[in-house]
């Protein structure tokens, strides 16, 4: 087991330094972020001295070491837009995204299991057919046109909920259920086809045989076992979560991480960018070495060698 | 898996659904009523026909330029086809070959491989698209590869995955024994045996690119205007939801149908063509 935890670990690094090359190059690619920070009229000069100043002129791999360096140490430099620590911004802004993605989860979560669960139970019945609706609903509508009916029916038209920004518990609600809805649905299919599976399992007959009460054999018996393959789309869908909140939070002005990479990158902002891509890796590596964990927790047949 | 044996027939409405939008994509140059580009300044946001004051000259309306919302429609079609299935061809064949030559060599190549296949599926493909389409602008090619960067790697990690298994079976040890040569192996054992799931996992991510496409277009980083794109076509009709509707709900109620009639077709693919791959 400590074995497995050390592998792991080395490979989730190797596998953010291959993530920060990219993005060390692609950064580097968008264009002089000077043309967009010096003034119209500057000179050969201020271009020389601006480029001097923000370690601009050295060679592209001594630059990259530095950087290496210095993100290790959780220094991420000075925004080029802002003037101010990058810090000091993903300070801000990552607490709000990873607040709304939490909603965001838990509500899917919520909502997923008993719908899941009640669907595959009853094969057949309104229960399931609404689930499976809503599963194709939630893989084939956008995001974005989810939010934008969201925001001019709910927070529009009937004035029940505010439309965007950041406050109580109800301006969670909106773009929660506006992010939570794909993940609802994905989790909500694999569940029920998952279970169903299960269900077909000889142990699942015999504790039915044994005379366990069927919410016994659906709820004790069967969901653990089914729990497997749902643990690991959890983990890829947080990937998808992170990734979705760009568009959330551009559509709902929602001070997270998300929109602060679009910000970034329309202002070619790169240590920003470097910085929110850098940090999204880290956590989603971060989610996936613990799905990895979780399984042994599950399923005690799993031993990693 | 019992319920999944009588899934045999094709699903009709869905396939009648990608019959009219690959056509409607075709022909789009005859069937549209109007120039798609054409403006009518004074005609904007003129309402569908069947709503007070709509007219048969802009069936469903037009939009803030007074361009005519149904051909833009048609040819948005052109755009949203386009890029689902060449950026899906292009990763399929990307994804599909890596994952072949990493299972097959296995060892450090084929381990380097994955890893780099893994550090792909950790990028978030949104930023990676929005990062192109600031550098090189955007641009049809760039969303596609944007997007064909990024994909490829779920077709790696399945297909290798694929490979490894098939590489412990005899009818690999007896092309070998009779000498067939590594890219033999790959070309006439190991991908006929993988076409299948190739086949199924394409075909379940027409659907899931062509949202991605919109959803770039919609953020300003994907298929430039005045091209007429549906994802751009809603974005444009934001400002005038409350009181011209039609210009964003027609192109999101397209993106919507056809979505879902390639993933129903893909499921039922699935069915049919690779029962054991589950949901993916």
């Amino acid at each position: 087991m400590r074995r497995f935890l050390a592998v792991r670990l080395v490979q989730s690094l190797a596998t953010l330094l291959l993530l920060s090359l990219a993005v060390f190059i692609l950064a580097r690619a968008t264009g002089d972020p000077l043309s967009l920070i010096l003034p119209m009229a500057a000179t050969e000069e201020d271009y020389a001295n601006a480029r001097r100043y923000l370690g601009l002129d050295r060679p592209l791999p001594e630059q990259y070491v530095s950087f290496l360096v210095r993100a290790a140490r959780g220094d991420f430099g000075t925004s080029l837009r802002a003037r101010r620590p990058v810090n000091e911004l993903l300070r801000e802004r990552f607490p709000n995204s990873l607040k709304l993605a939490g909603f965001a989860m838990a509500l899917s979560l919520l909502v997923a299991f008993p719908l899941g669960v009640a669907a595959a139970a009853r094969k057949g019945t309104l229960v399931d057919t609404a689930a499976k609706t809503v599963a194709a609903l939630g893989q084939a509508l956008p995001t974005f046109f989810v939010g934008i009916v969201l925001i001019e029916v709910v927070a529009g038209r009937l004035q029940w909920l505010p439309a965007g920004g950041t406050g109580g518990l109800a301006h969670y609600v909106l773009p929660g259920v506006t992010l939570g809805w794909f993940v609802l649905a994905g989790l909500m299919r694999l569940l029920r086809s998952s279970v169903l599976e299960v269900l077909d399992a000889d142990y699942v007959r015999t504790a039915r045989a044994k005379g366990a009460t069927e919410r016994a054999v659906v709820w004790r018996h069967a969901l653990r076992n089914a729990l497997i393959p749902v643990v690991t789309f959890a983990g890829v869908s947080f990937a998808i979560l992170v990734t979705t909140a760009v568009v959330v939070e551009t559509v709902f002005a929602w001070p997270g991480m998300g929109r602060l990479a679009y910000e970034a990158i329309s202002g070619r902002d790169f240590p920003v960018i470097q910085a929110v891509v850098l940090v999204t890796g880290a956590v989603v590596a971060a989610v996936n070495l613990a799905v990895d964990l979780l399984y042994v927790w599950i399923d005690p047949r799993i031993r990693y060698g | 898996m019992a319920e999944r044996r009588r899934a045999r027939r094709p699903p009709l409405l869905p396939l009648a659904i990608i019959v009219a939008f690959v056509a409607v994509a075709v022909l789009a140059g005859v069937a549209s009523p109007a120039d798609p580009y054409a403006q009518h300044l004074r005609s904007r946001l003129a309402p569908p026909i069947w709503s007070a004051g709509g007219s048969w000259q802009h069936p469903l309306g037009t939009d803030r330029l007074g361009r005519d919302l149904l051909s833009r429609l048609f040819y948005g079609a052109r755009v949203s086809l386009a890029a689902g299935v060449v950026t899906v061809a292009l990763a399929g064949a990307v994804g599909g070959g890596v994952g072949l030559v990493a299972g097959y060599l296995r060892g450090r190549t084929g381990a380097l491989l994955m890893r780099v296949t893994d550090a792909t599926l950790a990028f978030p493909i949104i930023l990676l698209a929005l990062v192109l389409a600031v550098t090189l602008g955007p641009s049809f090619a760039n969303v596609v590869v944007a997007i064909a960067v990024i994909l490829w790697a779920r077709y790696a990690r399945v297909i290798y995955g694929e490979v490894v298994a098939l590489m412990e079976r005899d009818f690999i040890a007896q092309a070998r024994a009779l000498g067939a040569s590594p890219v033999r192996i790959i070309a006439f054992h190991l991908f006929p045996n993988t076409a299948n799931t190739l086949v199924v996992l394409v075909s379940l991510q027409v659907g899931y690119v062509i949202v991605v496409e919109a959803a770039l277009s919609f953020l300003g980083a994907g298929i430039p205007p005045p091209t007429p794109a549906w994802g751009s076509m809603i974005a444009e009709g934001r400002d005038y939801i409350t009181s011209a509707w039609w210009v964003s709900l027609f192109p999101g109620l397209a993106i919507l149908l056809v979505v879902l009639a390639f993933n129903l077709m893909g499921d039922w693919l699935r069915d049919v063509l690779d029962p054991r791959l589950g949901q993916f």
